[in-house]
């Protein structure tokens, strides 16, 4: 296990630093000048923008210290705000982001696996069409979509919830059903798939054999076995739901990471593109990492092991 | 209960009456009803209102976008302010300035008694201190050089040769006074001066707040209508103001509190707006005007930007002016604004826009004495494509066509594209969606034929339009260039730079050489500004330059 978890953890450095340099030179790649003002400046008044920033010398140099900034914990101040530290701007708007994940994860993951699990236990009944429906609409119909209607039909008809701004608990609550539809979805589906399959194994049958409780048969023998795919790729998407949704928070005015992250693509402030980047892979490799771990706990027939192995 | 409904009427007549004198500029026709009441309601003097984006800068010097702009405008005062006419007038400037015979220096007087919140009193160094930071490199201005370079004398070498600070034009006479030298008359200067870059700064406290300077509530200084209350930085998607008690003029503020909050999706904003979440929204999108026409609420006003087609002047057909002209001629743009727009946004058959600026005599608009050039016409254009077909000697040309990525400006292109098409026989246009970065890296590259491109003015002179057509112009990037337009334009800056009437007159004369005569751009439209705002926001206030609001006219009635 021990030389598991540092092989795991060098592999994980050099996917990091990947990404980054990947980043870095894609990103360089994309014409421009980050200066919003670039249009009214002068040639050599945008030189003289140029070299304040670093942004005149060669592509190379620019990586080797950005690298070696990154290194030292600093990941530059941002172009577009004033100079303000891109760590700055990560932690102020990461709050509403990883609050909506979170709740999205936790309200998601238990409606749908409880929509998977009866799915299979009444297996082509109206509650199984029901389920199946529910995640199949989850997984096709747009996250806009979804999330204008819910904010037009219960905020602005009905008025049951603030339409849009982050003021606490009530303004999240839309948002989070919003977000949450799409792990809904994908835990019903998997849930279904898997308790069916793991059902008909000749443990259950065994269990039921020996007299236990269709109740103890479903949650205590079938589930566990049946939960391992859905760790797998609710894993992952907690990072995605976490690192802030656009178009929810568009739709509800939340000032959160995800919109963040796409302006400044589109205003190629660099040092932001980079940071974020940075954040997501971190957050993205650590997930997996603890999904991988997640696996022996579950299931006791997966052995950790060095490759070599 | 005769006498009272008597006096009912004679307020509405006489509100009624209010609203048809002072309509115009202000948001008041739509608040008929609550005009008698005004500023002395009971009503709670607080608004809240809805940003397109949070604040990027705080640091006067810095700022380069609306949002910071127009919270400076409100938290933050210069020598002048404008006002709900459009106009700049004087505001920490103690009255006009003296400005010595030839029009290049200025000697502000500041007002007695101003203060920053911090209690200190405002200085003329707080000016100079300000300015000399705009133009040191080490702080990452772009307005400061934009706006100063040539215009206040040294600003130039201060910036590009690293000339000493103090060889800057603004001098520091006394605590009160401060002296302006200009490279050459500039005759809007004063209104410049409502700029936020121009703002004063205390030099004290941003050198003890350091790297810290406005980053948040706490460490920046007011000295306007507001303060900030509540702003964490950049990232912070709420922010409160709280009305100034120390400002000068705080007896003539209602407003007690203001909310914003960043709303990026206008549809968002008009929802908040109707469940009445918010007062203000944010400029309309194209798709969510027609559902407003015609309700008091919605308020509309003409933008100064304009829309045009470049035309680069490197390709050899688009050096024919009959080529240019009859592009120019051939795009049916009411149908465009009508149909594909559809938000009152006008057909610009202009270079510098409609209700921007003003005769200095007649007050006669600039678009009154010269009216429209290149109107729709396409017999005209036929008549002079063909022409220009056989000037260049081939039947057929294919010009690239540069324009925007967003699904707007695709469809608007896509119009276009087909008007040309359809009717200049022979021509294919090649569209090129491409975002905004690339599209200005490409302008200055000159690599493209036609392009969509536009402007918007950051003070409010028709130079800000004018200048931009000067050969190897700055903006120009479309190898235009007439002997007689530079001249024009060198007569207005320097032979009548003290005789506004003839200067403006120029002005227009020049325009007239632009598009009569070179048809050097296609003007295609000039855009409509709409938002919706509660019936209970008296004199709500826009502005066409630099910052978009002043919230301090602002009362709220029942």
């Amino acid at each position: 296990m021990g030389k598991y978890v540092f092989q795991r953890i060098i592999y994980m450095i050099i996917t990091l630093f990947i990404i980054v340099s990947l980043t870095f030179f894609l990103m360089k790649l994309i014409p421009g000048s980050p200066f919003s003002a670039a249009a009214k400046l002068t040639e050599s008044q945008l030189a003289i923008m140029n070299a304040k920033y670093g942004l005149d010398q060669p592509v190379a140099v620019q990586y080797l210290k950005y690298l070696g900034n990154v290194l030292q914990g600093d990941l530059g101040v941002s172009f577009q705000f004033s100079n303000t530290p891109v760590m700055d701007l990560i932690l102020g708007r990461i709050g509403p982001s990883a609050t909506l994940g979170l709740q999205a994860m936790i309200f998601g993951t238990i409606i749908g696996i409880i929509l998977g699990v009866v799915a299979a236990l009444r297996q082509n009944t109206w509650l199984d069409y029901g389920s199946t429906l529910v995640a199949v609409l989850g997984k096709s119909v747009p996250s806009f979509v979804f999330a204008a209607l819910l904010q037009y039909f219960i905020a602005v008809k009905l008025g049951w919830l603030p339409v849009a701004f982050w003021r606490g608990f009530e303004y999240s609550i839309l948002p989070t059903i919003a977000l949450a539809i799409f792990p809904i979805s994908i835990a019903a589906r998997f849930m279904r798939t898997e308790m069916i399959d793991v059902l008909s194994s000749d443990y259950i049958t065994l269990a039921r054999a020996k007299g236990a409780s269709s109740f103890e048969v479903a949650f205590k023998h079938a589930m566990r076995n049946a939960l391992i795919p859905v760790v797998t790729v609710l894993g992952p998407l907690t990072v995605s739901l976490m690192t802030g949704s656009l178009v929810v928070e568009q739709v509800f005015a939340i000032p959160g990471l995800g919109e963040q992250f796409v302006k400044s693509i589109e205003l190629l402030d660099h040092p932001v593109i980079m940071g974020t980047t940075i954040l997501f892979a971190v957050l993205f490799i650590v997930i997996v990492f603890v999904v991988d771990i997640l696996y022996s706990i579950i299931d006791p027939r997966i052995r950790l092991s060095g490759g070599n192995n | 209960m005769k006498k009272y409904s008597l006096l009912l009427v004679l307020t509405l007549v006489l509100s009624v009456f209010l609203a048809g004198c002072f309509g115009g500029d202000t948001a008041e026709e739509g608040n008929t009803g609550n005009e008698s009441e005004g500023g002395s309601s009971d009503a709670p003097q607080e608004l809240r209102v809805m940003e397109t984006s949070a604040i990027p800068v705080m640091d006067t010097i810095l700022a380069s976008d609306t949002v910071s702009f127009t919270t400076m405008n409100n938290v933050n005062e210069g020598l002048y302010r404008l006002n709900a006419d459009q106009e700049t007038v004087p505001a920490l400037a103690d009255g006009e300035p003296e400005v010595n015979e030839d029009g290049t220096v200025y000697t502000f007087k500041i007002k007695e008694g101003a203060v920053w919140s911090n209690g200190d009193a405002i200085t003329a160094n707080d000016f100079v201190y300000a300015w000399q930071r705009a133009l040191d490199p080490d702080s990452g201005s772009s307005y400061g050089p934009y706006l100063m370079e040539g215009k206040i004398k040294g600003a130039s070498e201060v910036f590009n040769d690293g000339a000493d600070p103090s060889t800057l034009g603004a001098v520091a006479v006394d605590d009160q006074t401060l002296e302006v030298t200009l490279e050459k008359p500039v005759s809007y200067f004063t209104s410049l001066m409502a700029f936020p870059t121009f703002f004063p700064q205390n030099q004290a406290f941003v050198e003890e707040q350091g790297d810290n300077y406005a980053t948040s509530a706490d460490t920046i200084l007011y000295n306007g209508p507001f303060v900030l209350e509540n702003w964490d930085g950049s990232s912070d998607g709420e922010w409160v103001y709280a009305k100034n008690t120390e400002y000068w003029d705080a007896d003539n503020v209602a407003l007690e509190k203001i909310t914003f909050n960043e709303v990026k999706d206008a549809q968002t904003a008009v929802n908040a707006y109707e469940s009445q979440e918010a007062d203000i929204t944010t400029k309309l999108s194209s798709e969510l005007v027609p559902q407003y026409e015609g309700d008091a609420n919605m308020v509309s006003w003409l933008e100064p930007t304009v829309f045009w087609i470049k035309m680069n002047q490197t390709n050899e057909a688009l050096q024919n002016l009959n080529i240019r002209k009859a592009l120019a001629m051939a795009i049916d743009k009411q149908s465009l604004t009508d149909n594909i727009f559809n938000n009152g946004s006008i057909p610009a058959n202009y270079a510098v826009p409609k209700e921007f600026v003003q005769h200095p005599d007649t007050g006669e608009d600039f678009r009154e004495a010269n009216g429209d050039m290149l109107t729709y016409d396409v017999d005209a254009a036929k008549e002079a494509w063909a022409k220009g077909l056989e000037e260049l000697g081939v039947d057929s040309l294919e010009l690239r066509y540069l324009g925007g990525d967003t699904e707007a400006a695709k469809t608007s292109d896509e119009f276009i594209q087909n008007q040309l098409e359809t009717n200049l026989e022979g021509l294919t246009i090649k569209l090129e969606s491409v975002p905004f970065s690339v599209r200005l890296e490409r302008d200055k590259a000159l690599d493209y034929d036609l392009q969509m491109a536009g402007w918007g003015p950051d003070y409010l002179d028709p130079i800000s339009f004018s200048d931009l057509w000067i050969t190897d112009g700055g903006n120009n990037h479309m190898a235009f260039s007439s002997e007689k337009y530079d001249k024009l334009l060198k007569d207005a800056e320097s032979t009548y730079a003290n005789d506004p009437a003839k200067r403006f007159e120029t002005l227009q004369e020049a325009e007239k050489v632009l598009l009569e005569e070179e048809a050097a751009i296609v003007p295609i439209y000039q855009r409509q500004a709409n938002i919706l705002v509660n019936e209970k926001v008296n004199k709500f206030t826009y502005h066409f330059v630099g910052p978009e609001y002043s919230f301090y006219p602002i009362s709220i009635g029942e």
